[in-house]
């Protein structure tokens, strides 16, 4: 087995034990990066001087018996996210060549705890999209078919995992970025609840839906990465107190006796037959595993969709109104102040960003705000309350992640509803604010991967961890690699 | 719902947004459609619903002593603006005759 195909937990045992050091593996994911990376565009910014020296210091914490879940650990992290000192485009023009002056509190709670930042990971611009071909720097490709797209928006996060450039990523979730792209890629991804994790220092795309999560190559490597970031944070007014489990805890749990619920309208018409399949399949296994399941109905789910792209642009054109060429940025000089904010908007936002800052800049506007806006905010509380009935009947929510498996790169682009429509299944737990993840659960017929999405309460990560490592215990869908001829 | 070009501009405008002519009839187009997939919520009866502006039960509290901590240095606060004297940002007057 190579070193860069090691999980976090694979390779903190190795570091413990000290068959490897920080620095070798940080050396081998580089050597990896330098000769994949041009095909793949998965890394924006590297950060090998830093990451060695991070390797190095994390070594000496090693040698003298210091332990932590990602102690000389390298991760990638997701291009939204504050890291002091290095690059952080959020895929975006715009911030072409931003560099932030602090961290993000998931990101310094990492680097805290010793984790080695191997570099910035591509994503969908400012994180919206759901194929990274919204990146101002190009899509990034599928590890396991390159004229495929990731998934997204944490598409190269998800394909960082997926194509062993990383022991994990971090990346974002507001409407699915997390759970869908690592559906496409084969890996796990867990959105955790809103609240659960700082958001300090992530650039705010919807203020009430945004979370920030881990990609990982199996589910303890999530339980271990979320136990570093959660918790509180001053700096995040909308960060809970409550109490994360650990690792340990998150991942014992017994099956016998948990009650899945399947819901009726995560399975409809125009689904590819082979994701049904092997979502199916998944939940007869975690039956074998001792699990109950029944049939479950969350009626306003089809109403996620218009919600979602209400409420998020609603909140992006609120956000982004700080992009005025003033105090960070690009700045396109106009004949007065007005004419500069929007000649520098207009050079510096892509397609997509603009589409969604009209949107919600039309929603929010008068005459307009009480018909779309606060109607959506209402049904908003239907598709909540759906979530909250459903799980006093049963303890975990199994479904598929997608209706497809990853599609071609450039064959959504030019209708937005269709590329809208890929997150009909990942939009309405981003709206209850619950916690969810994305387990690999299967390939289609030509090799792609399917994921399994388990939904739970709020602040429940526990358990859907537990039931994704129970599942992980006895399948090896989790352990298939795409095929990456690398020096040929 | 139809957007016109002249709403778009309008709505460009609170968005001090500079469009193309192109993206005019694109975003005119592409926004009518997706407003058109959005108005099936007007048919959703939501009588005594409240509206969902956040999903946490807990309400904003204040700090007990909350003392000034971490501030950004005035050098970092610059660094990564397009134009400044050394000690602010430097901008255009806010007032047609201000410069």
């Amino acid at each position: 087995m190579s070193l860069t195909s090691l999980t976090v937990h694979g390779a903190r045992e190795m570091l413990r034990n000290k068959e490897i050091s920080a620095v070798e593996l940080t050396r081998a994911f580089f050597e990896r990066i330098h000769a994949l990376n041009p095909r793949l565009n998965i890394y924006l910014t590297l950060n090998e001087v830093e990451a060695l020296a991070q390797a190095a210091a994390a070594d000496v914490r090693i040698a003298a018996g210091e332990d932590t879940p990602v102690l000389g650990v390298p991760i990638a992290i997701k291009d939204v996210l504050s890291t002091i000192g290095l690059r952080t485009t959020a895929g975006s023009k715009i911030l072409e060549h931003y560099v932030p002056t602090w961290d993000a509190t998931s990101i310094a709670r990492l680097r805290t705890a010793g984790a080695v930042f191997l570099g910035k990971v591509n994503c969908d611009e400012f994180a919206m999209g759901s194929s990274t071909e919204n990146s101002a720097y190009g899509p990034t490709r599928n590890p396991w078919d390159e004229t495929r797209v990731p998934g997204g928006s944490s598409g190269g996060s998800a394909a960082a995992v997926a194509a062993d450039l990383c022991c994990a990523a971090i990346g974002t979730d507001t409407g699915g970025s997390v759970r869908q792209p690592a559906a496409m890629c084969g890996i796990t991804g867990l959105k955790n609840s809103y609240g659960r994790v700082s958001r300090y220092g992530l650039i705010a795309f919807g203020s009430s839906l945004d979370s920030v999560g881990p990609l990982t190559k199996d589910a303890r490597d999530a339980a271990l990465l979320l136990s570093v970031m959660a918790g509180n944070d001053p700096l995040d007014s909308t960060s809970v107190h409550v109490p994360v489990a650990s690792p340990e805890v998150a991942l014992h749990k017994n099956l016998n006796g948990l009650r899945i619920g399947v819901p009726r309208e995560y399975f409809i018409d125009g689904m590819q037959p082979e994701v049904v399949a092997a979502v199916r399949a998944a939940i007869d296994q975690l039956v074998s595993l001792g699990a109950t399941v029944r049939e479950i109905s969350l009626p306003n789910t089809s109403l996620g969709l218009p919600v979602y792209y209400l409420i998020a642009p609603a909140e992006v054109s609120a956000n982004l109104s700080r992009f005025d060429g003033v105090r960070y940025g690009l700045r396109v000089q106009g004949t007065d102040l007005i004419d500069t904010y929007k000649k520098t908007r207009g050079a510096g936002f892509g397609p997509e960003v603009k589409r969604r800052i009209m949107l919600g800049t039309y929603a929010l506007s008068a005459g307009y705000y009480d018909a779309y806006y606060i109607r959506a905010q209402k049904v908003r509380t239907l598709i909540k309350q759906d979530f909250e009935a459903a799980l006093q009947e049963v303890d975990v929510i199994a479904a598929p992640v997608t209706p497809t498996t990853a599609f071609k790169i450039g064959e959504n682009v030019n209708d937005p509803i269709k590329m809208y429509l890929e997150d009909v299944f990942t939009l309405p737990l981003s709206l209850s604010g619950f916690c969810g993840l994305s387990v690999p659960c299967g390939f289609d017929q030509q090799g792609l991967p399917i994921g399994l999405q388990l939904m739970g309460p709020a602040f429940g990560e526990a358990t859907i961890l537990s039931v994704a490592h129970a599942y992980q215990q006895t399948t090896d869908w989790h352990m298939q690699k795409p095929d990456l001829a690398v020096g040929s | 719902m139809a957007l016109s070009e002249s709403d778009v501009e309008r709505i460009a405008h609170l968005a001090r947004l500079e469009l193309t002519a192109d993206e005019k009839i694109r975003y005119a187009q592409q926004l009518s459609a997706i407003l058109d997939y959005a108005a099936q919520l007007s048919q959703i009866n939501v009588d005594g619903i409240a509206p969902t502006a956040s999903v946490l039960s807990v309400r904003s509290v204040m700090r007990e002593g909350d003392l000034v901590s971490g501030e950004l240095p005035r050098k970092d606060a610059l660094a990564n603006a397009p134009k400044t004297d050394g000690a602010s940002f430097e901008v255009q007057g806010t007032f047609a005759d201000a410069d």
